[in-house]
């Protein structure tokens, strides 16, 4: 479904993204781990085309989208969950979901069928339908994070590119996004490419995994196998630490 | 009653006072006036379009004016078209130009865009004093015909009145209609977060030229207005000056209000009659004025007047 070919991203004269190679099947939960400015939001910002990548080739269902606009690449079928959830706090909730479905605007039935989404969504997210009159800027962490994965959903993708959607959370809430992440997947099918600091929980959902250290892809592989390395264990589970405080 | 009907209603109730003012106010002096807060309110919505909801500054607004003015002045006194036909020509003209430079200047952000429409004014300015042989230069040109319908010309302050009325309050429905709109939300969006909007599907870039091209085309019939019912236009109308004028309205107003933009139409209309006393140090009132609202009414006198108003009642039940 997805194909990511050698690619190579700047920052002006900063080599973000060293030759990243990466594929993913419809239908599967794919992690990106790494630590922190290891490439992993430009990883997506590359995907979705807001700092196009210089070299390298990105196949979306065999289609080139390398240098795309980003509003084109969302018109293809691919969403994403931005770093730090970037809701539109002065606009309401409900016009923050209306906002996903921005191309969806022609024929009625398109119009329906964003209506439809809609309900899906609030289905999914009960207390966002409670709170849909509200100004985005009044609800908590959890619910914007909530908010931005309604969101990207309202485009109704194939492909669903999440950054860090735990972050700032109390684990419990984080869990909850989780839950719903991983019944997102089974659920309607979506393909998820996961960016995660909780190393732990995004291996234990995904099925693959990818580990990026400073611009390159340096491991990859099951999620089961990668739960297990040593090196990941070490680098990205805290193992060893645990394992002193256990002592 | 909805938030729809109520809006119905505020508008109802808003255009009506506005169109019955002449019958109970018959001084030509206050008429004049209130020509001048319509023009300068349909220049201050279209600044807010830009400004208040795709948060794009622009410094250089009053070129826009002046193109209207100016378009509609020579094109009228020197080769005699119809004035009406002028004005849509004008107005068409401002979008292309808005058009054409937008595409590079709405690259920029923030200071670098106030730059650059800073700069974008200040070419116009120089423009309408320098070529002479068509705009008279400094000593401005004179002798544009009043418009006219059918019978009714446009040479007294009734009819100025109705005219620039009419036409302020037609844009300011559609105004208030795009704002509220699918395009207006997708505005509001790029204002708070280009990248998030961008992810959305919404391209920004084509968004903001398209705005900047409808508010360059009000701000042309402005301009054409004004050359009609001035009879007069002279550059220093369409200077620097009276582009942080128009950005003052529609801050001291509310940004992403279109009442707002009247309200500080109107007050920045009728200071400077007031202030005439301090002559050119006027511009200083307006720097402090913009200060003042800047910190204790961040949202502008319109949301700074609700906000009272929800404390007063607020107390009011309290008690």
């Amino acid at each position: 479904m997805l194909k990511i070919k050698n690619v190579n991203t700047y920052y002006g004269q900063v080599h973000a993204l060293k030759n990243v190679s990466l594929h993913m099947s419809a239908g599967e939960i794919v992690t990106l781990i790494g630590a922190n400015g290891a490439g992993k939001t430009t990883l997506l910002n590359s995907l979705s085309g807001i700092v196009p990548p210089r070299g390298g080739e990105i196949l979306f269902q065999d289609v080139p989208i390398t240098n795309l606009a980003p509003h084109k690449i969302v018109k293809m079928g691919i969403s994403q969950v931005p770093e730090g959830r970037q809701i539109f706090k002065p606009l309401s909730v409900e016009d923050n979901l209306e906002l996903g479905a921005y191309l969806y605007h022609r024929a009625k039935a398109e119009k329906e069928r964003t209506k439809k989404t809609a309900d899906m969504i609030y289905e999914l997210f009960p207390i966002l339908k409670e709170r849909r009159k509200q100004l985005a800027g009044t609800l908590s962490g959890g619910e914007l994070q909530m908010l931005s994965i309604g969101r990207a959903l309202m485009a109704r993708p194939r492909l669903l590119l999440l950054d860090e959607p735990s972050m700032g959370l109390a684990p419990i809430v984080a869990q909850e996004i989780f839950q719903v992440i991983e019944n997102l997947s089974r659920e309607s099918e979506t393909t998820i490419l996961l960016v995660e600091q909780n190393a732990r929980a995004a291996l234990k959902m995904a099925h693959r995994g990818y580990v990026l250290e400073t611009g390159r892809l340096i491991l990859e592989g099951m999620a089961a196998d990668l739960l297990e390395n040593k090196e990941v264990q070490r680098a990205y589970l805290g193992k060893d630490k645990k394992e002193i405080w256990e002592r | 009653m909805t938030k729809e009907k109520r809006q119905i209603f505020v508008f109802l109730i808003f255009a009506l006072v506005l169109l019955t003012i002449p019958f109970l106010l018959r001084e030509s002096y206050l008429l004049n006036v209130l020509v001048f807060i319509g023009i300068h309110t349909m220049l201050a919505v279209a600044l807010n379009l830009l400004l208040g909801y795709a948060g794009q500054i622009s410094l250089g607004h009053a070129a826009f004016f002046g193109i209207g003015a100016y378009m509609s002045g020579i094109l009228t006194t020197r080769f005699a078209l119809d004035p009406w036909l002028v004005i849509i020509l004008a107005a068409l003209s401002a979008a292309a130009i808005a058009f054409i430079i937008g595409f590079p200047i709405l690259k920029l952000k923030g200071h670098y865009l106030a730059m650059a429409t800073l700069g974008f004014g200040i070419i116009f300015y120089i423009i309408f004093n320098e070529t002479v042989g068509w705009t008279g230069g400094p000593s401005g040109l004179s002798g544009i015909p009043n418009l006219q319908i059918g019978g009714i010309i446009f040479d007294n302050d009734i009819c100025n009145y109705y005219l620039v009325w009419i036409i302020t309050i037609a844009v300011m429905l559609l105004s208030i209609n795009l704002s509220q709109s699918r395009i207006g939300r997708a505005l509001r969006a790029v204002h708070d977060s280009e990248v998030a909007a961008r992810v959305m599907g919404i391209n920004a870039w084509v968004l903001k030229v398209q705005i900047f091209t409808i508010s360059a085309f009000i701000s042309a019939i402005a301009g054409s207005l004004y050359a009609h019912t001035m009879t007069f236009v002279s550059p220093t109308s369409f200077g620097f000056n009276f582009s942080v004028e128009l950005v003052t309205m529609v801050v001291v107003g509310g940004l992403g209000s279109i009442y707002g933009s009247f309200l500080g139409a109107a007050i920045l209309t009728v200071l400077p009659e007031f202030l005439r006393v301090f002559e050119d140090f006027d511009i200083i009132i307006y720097g402090l004025m913009l200060i003042l609202i800047n910190m204790f009414m961040p949202g502008g006198l319109i949301s700074g007047f609700q906000l009272l108003a929800q404390k007063v009642a607020l107390k009011i039940k309290g008690k």
